[in-house]
């Protein structure tokens, strides 16, 4: 079967990051002046060459977005169903080993914090669980979107990959996004992070998108969690993932997030730093790569950080986030899966946005038409 | 000036139709269509709150004179369009839809197969619909077959503000259509619309090139007046355009 695999396995890793070291400034600006940037380009855009050309590369993004997204944010807002996981990933705070208290949320919970979400005004909704497939599969998650579907406009996912037909069941009781993260594309490094559970096969992971697409997904958010690897190098493969996917499932719309690492219950610290600017540098390099995809920006960052990210080229943010089950009002202090650092509410979220001279959109989908 | 448009049952005397995307507040976008006197907006379905009537956006756009073209942006073949129109019927309480079938996110092109499947079985449905469409000749003939009351063929692929790229096939839309052209989508600048009224479009519509300019009140304006200018023009017959110089000393008058 043709799947991402055949690529990934043409490309090696040393090679790739010895490559994006050893550009010069001299190859980054000739590559600023091109129209049009590719893949190979994209390696000297996020080279530590090309740090001295950041503010050249914010303004080319800025102009990019603003002509295919307008003056919009679309806003978002996670919702965690379960923290019932069989998995051991080392820098998770629901990962297996930990001796937390395991809940996931029934009919009523779910529905109460539908209210509270509702009240504040969202109308594109992510569920988030761990993998626990007995009591947290599919029928489970099925269930949550046709409980909760006649309340949202949009309704997405970052769940266990699952199988091509257990997505197109979903896709039929309205789900219209997927977001999978690679976490890494470090073969061997990815096995040290997930070192049990159906999550430690690595290949099932890549090939997720794959799955989805072929499923007839509306949207696959892709991306790495930053700090387990060289986050270009992990960057550089995600945008081969997208490359691929964008030409084979060419119906479908992709997303690309930015998670960094962030301080939780289990012990791992980050291995390679991802500074500020290298994150700008990141999101810029990806806006002049592609004009059309959504870049995605979640609470873990700062507010000084999102409130001057506005304008470089993401497109959709969340906002007043909690990352545990039932944490907006069924259960608030039941442990977290990583500690946001922009803990503002969404109409102070509302008002940074219009500040800036952006509209929060709340509303850009219709669950009843597709 | 008695220059009316005439598409359905309805009469326009402004050339210039608009879409409400991309502005960064609903006073501005308000402020910004009003400015350019259009009468016929469009507004994407899915950015609409169908259940509540007081739905910011639909709230700053109704005037007297403007009527809301919804559309059906974000479907991706004929059977989730004819659905969206049928919706936008009874929420907008409109018959008028635009169809636009892009089932290709990235660039927005439209897929001329299931365009030409739903306008047919739209228009036995009694919807006034518009088709937004390549700059393809023979699709725009198939489609007046089908009873669309006009076609709105691309300038260049939407969002782009590339201007007029399909002006070779614009030509021979314009020449042989039975129904109004409307240019839409590609149009980036008010030269790009009066160039296309000049060649004979019966209309354009502009979104991102107002929406997304530093003003876009004035830039509304900007169109407003090219939109004028190159019907004007084209009324008036532009000058041909000539290949050769006419040489003021003829060299074969001896023959004579």
């Amino acid at each position: 079967m043709m799947s991402f695999k055949n690529t990934f396995d043409t490309y090696d890793w040393d090679t790739l990051e010895k490559e994006i070291y050893s550009y010069t400034a001299k190859d980054v600006r000739v590559i600023l002046d091109k129209e049009k940037i590719d893949i190979n380009d994209f390696k000297a855009l996020i080279s530590p060459a090309a740090q001295d050309f950041l503010e050249e590369m914010a303004q080319r993004s800025h102009t990019l977005t603003k002509k295919r997204f307008g003056n919009t944010i679309q806003m978002y807002i996670p919702m965690y169903l379960s923290n019932e996981c069989q998995n051991i990933c080392t820098y998770c705070g629901f990962s297996m080993t930990h001796k937390i208290p395991r809940k996931t949320l029934s009919d009523k919970e779910i529905l109460k914090e539908v209210a509270f979400l509702k009240s504040r005004g969202y109308d594109h909704i992510l569920l988030v669980t761990g993998e626990a497939n007995k009591t947290v599969g599919v029928s489970y998650i099925k269930h949550a979107i046709e409980l909760i579907r006649e309340h949202f406009s949009n309704i997405s996912i970052e769940v266990q990959p699952l199988d091509q037909d257990e997505y197109e069941q979903l896709i039929d009781a309205g789900l219209y996004a997927v977001l999978v993260y690679q976490e890494t594309y470090h073969k061997a490094t990815y096995k040290i992070h997930h070192p049990k559970g159906k999550k430690s096969n690595f290949h099932y992971r890549l090939d997720t998108p794959d799955r989805l697409g072929k499923a007839g997904i509306h949207k696959i958010g892709i991306g790495a969690l930053f700090g387990l690897e060289d986050w270009r190098v992990d960057s550089f493969y995600t945008a081969l993932h997208l490359k691929y996917l964008q030409k084979t499932y060419w119906k479908t719309k992709y997303s690309i997030s930015f998670p960094r690492l962030r301080p939780h219950q289990g012990e791992v610290q980050p291995k390679v730093e991802m500074t500020d600017a290298d994150l700008v540098q990141l999101i810029c390099a990806y806006r002049l790569l592609d004009e059309d995809v959504e870049l995605s920006m979640s609470t873990r960052e700062s507010e000084r950080f999102r409130n001057n990210i506005i304008k470089l080229g993401i497109t959709s943010i969340s906002a007043q986030s909690k990352t545990n089950p039932g944490g907006y009002v069924v259960d608030p202090q039941s442990l977290e899966q990583f500690e946001i650092s922009d803990e503002r509410d969404t109409e102070e979220i509302k008002l940074m946005i219009e500040s800036q001279g952006y509209q929060a959109v709340w509303k850009d989908w219709d669950i009843n038409h597709a | 000036m008695n220059d009316i448009l005439k598409i359905a049952d309805k009469e326009f005397s402004s050339r210039l139709f608009t879409g409400t995307g991309k502005f960064s507040a609903n006073n501005l976008m308000s402020q910004a269509l009003i400015a350019s006197e259009s009468e016929l907006i469009t507004v994407a379905l899915k950015r609409v709150d169908v259940a509540n009537k007081e739905d910011t956006m639909l709230q700053s756009i109704m005037r007297p004179h403007v009527n809301i073209l919804p559309n059906t942006s974000g479907v991706r073949n004929a059977k989730e369009a004819i659905f969206a129109a049928q919706l936008a019927r009874e929420a907008l309480e409109t018959n008028w839809i635009k169809l636009e079938i892009h089932p290709d996110p990235k660039y927005l092109l439209p897929d001329p197969i299931e365009t030409l499947i739903a306008a047919e079985e739209l228009v036995k449905l009694g919807f006034v619909v518009m088709p937004y469409i390549h700059a393809d000749p023979v699709l725009c003939k198939r489609l007046e077959d089908v009873g669309v009351p006009c076609v709105m063929p691309l300038g260049a692929p939407i969002g782009t503000n590339k201007g007029i790229k399909t002006v070779d096939f614009l030509e021979i839309i314009i020449a042989q259509s039975n129904v109004p052209v409307i240019v839409d989508a590609g149009i980036g600048s008010p030269s790009h619309a009066a160039f296309a009224m000049e060649l004979g479009a019966d209309a354009v519509l502009v979104n991102t090139a107002i929406a997304v300019s530093k003003n876009p009140v004035e830039m509304a304006v900007a169109f407003k007046m090219a939109v004028q200018a190159g019907r004007m023009a084209f009324k008036a017959k532009l000058a041909p355009v000539k290949t050769h110089a006419e040489a003021s000393s003829p060299l074969t008058s001896f023959l004579n």
